[in-house]
């Protein structure tokens, strides 16, 4: 009796799993936009692995009996959670800041430029991302406005 | 059970390849080659259960670290046209 509980569960698990991946796929294949599709990927990237994770824990704990697999397997769930939202995130953070412009339903552009969304991308001061203080920033301004003068 | 999971992630990593391939703008890409490479950490993981070793877990693993990590080194080479500056360049000030 449990161990068909068992296994109806991991199946049910396993299923939900793929119809998120493939749907993902599709998501990445059928979107307009490079910031649908990485909203698709993303969310599908973490939820799949996250689904047959737990299936493939199951099966290696009650099926297979061979705990250390399982440790591995939830090690690697660990991993992924963390990292492919931090990846989707830089990502779509450098295409803001290379100048993607994110486009509405119909296709039109929301920002007026790239340079717009660069500086959107940019919404905080310098001197706080790079930890640098104001002072130094000028005196780095002056140095290559400075270099640029003699070049010239 | 663990057939039908490994034909779902090859259709899905055939798919993934065609964005990668097809992508308008390198960021496209580079989104498809990082979920390739998820993608690829389960196949992985589904293939050593089903041919019955789960040993596979180990280069799963690490694949799924090395993914990770490519993908930022890719990102900082688009921002910043060079991957051993500290520095931001002029018109970040």
């Amino acid at each position: 009796m449990i161990d068909l509980l068992i296994l109806l569960v991991s199946w049910a698990l396993m299923i939900v799993g793929c119809v998120f991946v493939v749907s993902g796929a599709v998501a990445l294949v059928r979107m307009p936009d490079l910031y649908t599709r990485l909203h698709g990927a993303s969310l599908t990237d973490t939820g799949g692995t996250l689904v047959i994770g737990l299936a493939l824990i199951i099966q290696a704990l009650f099926v297979f009996d061979n705990s250390m697999a399982a440790v591995k397997m939830g090690l690697i769930l660990l991993f992924t959670l963390f990292t492919s939202p931090t990846a989707s995130h830089a990502l779509a953070k450098t295409a803001l800041l290379c100048g993607q412009v994110p486009l509405d339903a119909k296709g039109n552009p929301l920002l007026d430029g790239p340079e717009q969304a660069s500086l959107l991308a940019r919404s905080r001061p310098a001197d706080y991302r790079h930890g640098q203080d104001k002072e130094r920033i000028a005196q780095q301004i002056q140095a290559l406005d400075n270099r640029g003068g003699d070049e010239s | 059970m663990f057939v039908a999971a490994t034909i779902a992630l090859l259709i899905t990593m055939a798919l993934t390849l065609w964005r990668a391939l097809v992508g308008p703008t390198q960021f496209d890409r580079l989104l498809a080659v990082n979920s390739f490479g998820t993608k690829t950490v389960l196949l992985i993981a589904v293939y050593g259960f089903l041919t019955g070793r789960p040993d596979f877990l180990d280069i799963a693993l690490v694949y799924a670290l090395i993914n990770f990590l490519g993908t930022i080194a890719v990102l900082k080479f688009f921002e910043q046209d060079d991957l051993g500056s500290g520095q931001y360049q002029e018109d970040d000030y």
